[in-house]
Order: structure tokens, then sequence, then C-alpha cells
């Protein structure tokens, strides 16, 4: 059990963490009506994607730069795309909309 | 040159955001030809010279951002400089009731067109999902322009979908990175195997983008953001913004990974394509508003940019060129038709006042132009000749049959019969006589538009050599 478990290094659990909080998430996103818990749980499913990201790649090729740039880079798309509900959310519950 | 399709929409979509009291409207134009003569100069250029590349600001890849031009790409910048053209000449007069939302159109204009642009000429699989990323925030932004509840809910949902798609795209993207250790999509198609990583990340990619380009059954947010967005927003969306996420899922299907994708998996996206062309054509036939019947009209055709997968995988190189030929063909000839389509309901929409087909009659006598333009397109859409649908609809034709798919073909040609049902509903009415309300003055700048559209749908049909002579230099693309 403890040799099953050394074969996999820190960076490895990254993913494994990762793709754990992504198909979690998922399930929130899908089963949860209200719009704001939807929007958590795409930012929760976001940041497993950059755990699956940063983890696997440096597990395959050791510390690598160019995930950390792409998961920076994915980190304000997400920032944008969470403000970016937000005013729509808000928009839609001041016009009468259920959030 | 290249860098040029990517400064010239950022550059006029900062100009519209940082300085409103500019006459963006009326710059707007000069900008947008701008673009196509650049497009048209890159065509040339690859047509000369053959694909090339370019590294933004001398930063190579992984860390720059490389952009590539080949054949396919040129034509799909082409085709959004002019439709793009066509749709802001309209927004320009449409807009004029539309004083608020006026402000907001144009920098999300020009925004979506940079996204659209990146996308064609991204050469890596993460420009690509910036690029799906920032047209989703345009596209977006777009659909909520007129801000009443009915159009934020479909915004609401769209950003939903996209966003969810896009997560799809990108754990693929994570898992290819972790397996290849680049992003260039070149580079991998050199390396790719069929082993299980690559399998799991192009399933998740598949499903990402089969969501963003609303393939039934993940079409469900597209009739609410398409057909209640206003026309002008409606004919870029489903003209353009949907055919980026499939331009993606083609590349990846057919020159990224093709080893890894088995002939099974093929059949299954072919199927949810006879799924799309079934569905959004009962849902179109059954439609009360004239503009969800074009946005379910949408889904339907959507369904057949699918077949190139199951008539271009596990098949003969004759039948795969054909397949791919075809729908190159039909995402152009769609492209000008619903775009067509969109303008010229709008025109009628707005002439009457109303969106209920049942308030289309009369229309023939009083807006003969507009309603000119909607069968024009429709003509296309239905695939009958001399159309760019129809040369389409053919070369898939001659694809099932050379290998040996004949359930494709029933498909191809009932999506046709069906199409035909739903648009005749239009007609049907609008042939009445007696009409139910008072006709409002369109702007003859609005039928012009629309008619140019629909007149580049049917002239398609004659040229249609053109755009594939220039597909032939495509590198790796099935040939």
């Amino acid at each position: 059990m403890t040799l099953w478990l050394e074969a996999f290094n820190t960076d490895f659990w990254y993913a494994i963490v990762g793709a754990v909080l992504l198909v979690l998430a998922l399930g929130a996103f899908i089963t949860s009506r209200q719009l704001i818990k939807k929007l958590l749980a795409f930012n929760i499913m976001g940041s497993g994607v950059f755990l699956i990201m940063v983890g696997l790649a440096q597990y395959q090729h050791g510390p690598d730069s160019v995930p950390q740039a792409l998961v920076l880079t994915g980190i304000v798309v997400a920032v944008a795309a969470t403000a970016l509900a937000l005013v729509l959310i808000r928009k839609f519950v001041l016009k009468g909309g259920q959030p | 040159m290249i860098p040029l399709l990517l400064i010239i929409p950022l550059v006029f979509a900062l100009l519209s955001v940082l300085l409103p009291r500019l006459p963006i409207k009326a710059i707007a134009i000069p900008g947008l030809v701008l673009q196509l003569i650049a497009s048209i100069q890159l065509s040339v250029h690859t047509y000369k010279h053959g694909a090339s590349d370019y590294a933004l600001g001398s930063w190579e890849a992984p860390l720059g951002i490389a952009l590539h031009a080949n054949g396919f790409t040129v034509t799909l910048l082409t085709l959004t400089a002019f439709i793009a053209i066509v749709c802001a000449v309209y927004a320009l007069i449409y807009l004029k009731r539309y004083e608020h939302e006026q402000r907001y159109f144009w920098p999300l204009f020009w925004f979506l067109l940079a996204s659209l642009n990146g996308i064609w000429l991204s050469g890596d699989l993460f420009n690509l999902y910036v690029g799906l990323e920032l047209l989703t925030f345009s596209a977006v932004g777009m659909v909520a322009l007129t801000a009443n509840k009915a159009s934020l809910q479909a915004a609401i949902r769209y950003l939903f979908a996209a966003l969810l798609g896009s997560l799809g795209y990108l754990a693929g993207v994570a898992l290819l990175y972790g397996q290849y250790g680049t992003l260039s999509i070149q580079e991998i198609a050199l390396i790719s195997t069929s082993d299980a990583p690559t399998q799991v990340a192009l399933a998740l990619m598949t499903v990402g983008l089969l969501m963003k380009t609303a393939i039934f059954p993940l079409h469900y947010w597209l009739p609410p953001a398409h057909g209640g967005a206003l026309a002008p927003v409606s004919a870029l969306l489903s003209a353009l913004v949907v055919k980026a996420s499939f331009y993606i899922l083609a590349v990846l299907w057919l020159q990224l990974a093709p080893d890894a994708i088995s002939p099974a998996a093929a059949q299954v996206l072919g199927a949810l394509g006879a799924g799309a062309i079934l569905w959004g054509s009962w849902c179109a036939f059954r439609q009360p508003d004239i503009k969800m019947l074009v946005a379910y009209s949408t889904v339907a055709q959507l369904g057949y940019l699918m077949f190139v997968f199951p008539l271009s995988i596990g098949t003969s190189a004759a039948a795969a060129e054909l397949a791919w030929q075809g729908t190159v063909l039909h995402l152009l000839a769609h492209a000008f038709a619903k775009a067509a389509m969109f303008l010229s309901v709008g025109t009628l929409v707005l002439a009457i006042g109303h969106q209920g087909i049942k308030d289309l009659a009369g229309v023939s006598h009083r807006v003969p132009l507009a309603l000119f333009s909607f069968g024009l397109s429709a003509v296309s859409l239905m695939g009958l000749p001399p159309s760019g649908g129809f040369n389409a609809k053919w070369l898939l034709l001659q694809s099932a049959l050379s290998s040996g798919q004949w359930w494709w073909f029933i498909f191809i040609l009932g999506g046709g019969l069906l199409t035909a049902a739903y648009v005749f509903r239009v007609f049907s009415v609008s042939f009445i006589e007696e009409a139910r309300h008072k006709f409002a003055p369109t702007h003859w700048l609005l039928d012009v538009s629309a008619l140019t559209l629909a007149a580049a749908a049917i002239l398609l049909g004659f040229v249609s050599q053109w755009p594939l002579t220039l597909m032939e230099l495509v590198p790796g693309v099935q040939s």
C-alpha cells in the first residue's frame, strides 16, 4: 500500500485532487438551481482544471513555466467570466428574475 | 498581414469603448472595409505562396502567441469580414431606434470580430481557448443588449452553457499538454497516439465544443439567445459564432489526432447531427414566433456539419475529401443564408411591429424585398439548385454514397424536405392579401443588406470552386 502511494508524488496528487474537485463541482453545477450557486460551482470547477493543468504537466515533465503561464491567463479569464455573470445576474434579479 | 487582422478590430474596439464621443458608428464602416481588404490580401497571399506563420511580437511558441494562416482560415477570415460589413450597415439603420443599446453594440461588435479572427488564426490549443472565451463574452454581452428580463435570462443561460463548454475544452487541453508537453496543433498532430489520456482529452473537448456549437441535445441555450437578440446580433451569432467552436472540433478530429478516433465515435457524432436535423426542424415547424423559427432552423442546419465525421473517418480518401468540401460549403452557405434570413426577418418584424407568424399576413405586398431575401436564403437552406446549399448537400450525398453509408443519405435529403416544411409555413401566411396590422415604412438599406447576403448564398452555388481551391492548400486536413 505504501509502495503504491510512493509512486505518486505531490504533483500527481494535485492532479487527482483537481479531478475530484472538477467532478464534485460539475455535479453541483448541474443539480443546483440557484444562479449564484452555479457560478460558485463554475469557479470551483475552474480551480480543479487549473490544478490538473499544473499538476499533471509537472508530474510528466518536471517543473515547467508554460502551464503556470496558462493558469495565470485562465484565472484572468475566469475572473472576467465571474464578473460578467454577476452583472447579468444582478440585472436579472433587479428586473424581477429568480436568482 | 496576419497581425493586422487582430489589430484592426482591437483598435476599433478600444476606440469605441474609450472615446464614445467619437462618431463610432461612422468610423465602423471604413474600419470594416480595411479589415475586408486585409483578409482578401491575406487570401491572395495564401493562394500564391501557401500557408504562413507569424509569431506575435517575435515571441516564439510556447510562451509567445503563434498565428497560422492556411487556405481554410483565410476563407473563414474573408467570410467573417464580409458578413460583418453587411451586418454593420444593417445595424447602422436598425439600431437608430435603440439609442442606449447602440453605445454598447459597437465595442462588443468589434471585440466579437477580434475574437473570431483570433480563433481562425490561432495555431495552438490554449489560444483557441482564450479566443473561445472572449467570443463568448462579447456574444453574451450582445444577447443581453436590450437588458429586459427575457434577454437577460437568455444571456445567463448562454453564458453558463458556454462556460461549461469551455471548461470541458480546457480540461482536455490540460490532459493533452500533460501527455505531449506542447500546445501546438501541428506538433501534436505529428506525435499523437491513441492512448487513454488522449482519448479522454478528446472526449472532454468534444463534449465541451458540442455544447458551444449547440449540437442536439446540447442546444437548449441557443433558441432563446439567438431568437431573442436584436436582428443584426442574431445574424452574427447564427452565421459566425457557432461556427467557431465547430471549426475547433473539426481541427481536433481531422487534424490533431485522427488516429485516436474510432469510426464508432464518428458515427455517434453523425447520429447527433441527424437528431439535430429532426428535432430542430420539428421545433421550427411548431414555433408561433418567426424569430424562434429561424433560431430552431439554425439548430437543424448545424446538424449537417456533424456528418463530416462519419463520412470522413474510416472511409476512403475520396469520400473523405468530398465530405470535407461539402461541409465547408455548407458552413459558408449557411453563414450567408442564415445571416440574410435573420436580417430579412428583422426588417419584416420592424415593418409589422409583431413577431408572430400569423401577423405576417400581407407582407408580400407591403415588404416584398425583405420577403424576397427570406425566400432566396430559404432556397439555399433547403438545398435547391442553384445555390451554395445545393452544392454542399450534393457533395455530402456523393460522399455518403461513395462510402456506402446510405443512412446519412436519407437524413441529408430528408433535412431539405423538413426545411421546406417550416419555411413554407411563413410563405403560406405572407401571401394572404388581407393584412392584420398597419405597416411601418422601412429603410431601403435594410433590404439591400439582407438581399446582398441572400444573393451571396445563391452565388456561392456558381463559384463554389473558389473556396474549394483555397481549401486544397490546407496541410494535414484530409486530401
